[in-house]
């Protein structure tokens, strides 16, 4: 659905994206993850023909994202709900979607059905005759998801969704992403926000001009620690530690009264590990696979590459 | 360019407008001053010049006139004052980005922005301009003994000249809302077109720059080439890749 294949962006001397490659599929949550200055909303905007690329290529179904014929039919597809939710303040919460829903050619009807669904959706329908400009952040946010979707698009970007959100409109905007992820939209999430990325996408990109590493969440987690089990025992002694590291050569670290240790196949080495550690006399309260978070993966991911 | 999508932005702008009540204001009362205050002078020169004479009468028609090319000197600002909200208004309220992001393109958005720009100020500077004729060919015709509009002048002042001095407003709004952040900068900087009009005005009043058929035309080709020129830099003012990425 999306595709992009050494995809570059220069203002001037600065390069805010290089040489991006990358394949999102039907119906996949994908989320891009970095830290501000990444290149993020650059590459949505290069996708949503909103900024023209210095190399590389763009395709959304197909089409190229450079050709000024595609680049009308991929902005009919799309749905874009950029950084700053931009809705026109003047005009009443049905006013800023009935515009957007001509701009995309509905008809009467059929904007009147959308506009009407996504306020039911979003619990907005008693806010449809306020001027935009009076709501909360949160329901410009919601308004804004609206105005996204209410042309049905088949791709939708969203550029930093719950960013100045307070939690509970961030907790409602991720569920409404959720509810459309089982509609199996393909999403293109920015988002520097970890717990989001980890619970709303299928994979994710960290992106800091290049692209540093890509996968599941669970294949990023992989990627730098592999499994670790933690064993929490009621005392660590030297001849636990020393009987455990006689029976693997992976790594083992001593954290207060756990340890931490590698594994290839937790399965199959757990049971081992507890019954050596019982037999060099150790108490075992509570084993546990130690996993780390999408936000170690991702500080050391972006650490290592400053 | 298809003039649908261009209307509905400009139906969109005009309802902005509608809120906006001191623009609204400014726009409506210029052409409604002229349109009454100025025959009302007139009828006021005339009442105390009583006898009037065939020379009073003479010089009275070229003030009429003059005061017409007032409407002109409207259509050159008034439609600042809406164009420049429209453009930078929309930059303070980060609305141009998801606008670019429909399948609009940009000379369809500067098209309706044109529009929403220039109705207005053109429907009440016509107004006035209908209020303006029907008083003073209420004070002259006792005098004239015939109607003395509509005439040629004001039929090239209104169908001419007042719209290419309103698009030369807007484009010159465009290109100005594109560097500036502030509406009331935007303004100020745009309603400094005025001031090649006021010229010809006084060069009118000196009868250095006739105001007639033939002078008025030659006015209109020269600013329908401006104008021409004026929309070549506003289309490359108002691209997408400018907007987003030159735009603050």
């Amino acid at each position: 659905m999306i595709d992009t294949e050494g995809l570059t962006r220069k203002f001037g001397d600065v390069t805010a994206v290089e040489d991006l490659s990358i394949h999102v599929g039907e119906g996949e949550v994908f989320g891009l993850l970095g830290p501000n200055g990444a290149g993020k909303t650059t590459t949505v905007r290069m996708l949503c023909c909103l900024i023209g690329k210095t190399a590389g290529e763009a395709r959304i179904a197909g089409l190229d994202t450079g050709n000024e014929a595609d680049s009308l039919k991929i902005r009919q597809m799309i749905g874009l709900l950029p950084e700053n939710v931009g809705l026109y303040g003047d005009l009443t919460v049905e006013r800023n979607l009935n515009f957007y829903g001509r701009l995309y050619g509905l008809g009467e009807m059929e904007r009147k059905e959308s506009i009407g669904r996504f306020l039911a959706m979003l619990d907005l329908r008693d806010k449809r005759t306020r001027p935009a400009g009076t709501l909360s952040k949160g329901m410009k946010q919601k308004v804004a998801i609206a105005r996204a979707l209410v042309h049905d698009p088949e791709i939708l970007f969203l550029d930093e969704p719950t960013a100045n959100l307070d939690p509970e409109a961030a907790k409602t905007v991720r569920d409404f992403i959720l509810a459309l992820k089982k509609e199996e939209k393909t999403i293109f999430l920015n988002t520097h926000n970890l717990d989001e990325a980890q619970k709303l996408c299928d994979r994710i990109g960290i992106l800091r001009t290049h692209l540093l590493r890509i996968g599941t969440p669970e294949e990023l987690k992989e990627s730098l620690w592999g499994s670790r089990t933690m064993i929490q025992l009621a005392e660590v002694t030297d001849t636990i530690v020393a009987a455990v590291q006689q029976q693997t050569r992976n790594r083992v670290v001593v954290e207060d009264h756990r340890l931490v240790i590698d594994v290839t196949n937790p399965e199959k080495e757990n049971p081992d590990l507890v019954q050596i550690i019982v037999a060099a006399g150790g108490r075992v309260q509570l084993v546990q696979e130690f996993a780390p978070t999408l936000e170690d993966v991702y500080l050391q991911i972006v650490r290592e590459n400053r | 360019m298809r003039p649908s999508i261009a209307w509905i932005i400009a139906a969109k702008e005009l309802s902005i407008f509608r809120k906006k009540k001191s623009i609204f204001a400014s726009v409506v009362i210029f052409p409604i001053f002229v349109g009454i205050g100025l025959p009302l002078l007139i009828h006021f020169i005339l009442a105390r010049s009583s006898p009037v004479t065939p020379d009073t009468l003479s010089g009275l028609l070229i003030v009429v006139n003059a005061f017409a090319f007032f409407f002109i000197m409207g259509a050159a600002t008034l439609p600042t004052a809406i164009a420049t909200y429209s453009i930078v208004g929309e930059k303070q309220e980060q609305s141009l980005e998801p606008l670019l992001a429909t399948p609009t393109t940009d000379s369809e958005i500067l098209l309706g922005k044109t529009i929403g720009a220039l109705l207005p100020p053109l429907i009440a500077i016509w107004i006035g301009a209908v209020i303006f004729m029907g008083l003073i060919d209420y004070f002259l015709f006792g005098l004239l003994g015939h109607l003395y509009y509509p005439n040629a002048v004001i039929a090239v002042i209104m169908l001419l000249l007042v719209p290419l001095a309103a698009i030369t407003a807007v484009e010159v709004s465009v290109i100005i809302s594109a560097r500036v952040n502030d509406v009331r900068t935007a303004q100020q900087l745009g309603s400094l077109i005025v001031i090649p009009f006021a010229l010809i005005y006084v060069l009118g009043e000196i009868n250095a720059f006739p105001l007639t058929v033939r002078y008025l035309l030659i006015l209109s080709a020269i600013i329908l080439v401006v104008d021409i020129v004026l929309f070549r830099l506003a289309v490359a003012t108002f691209n997408r890749e400018e907007i987003l990425t030159r735009w603050r």
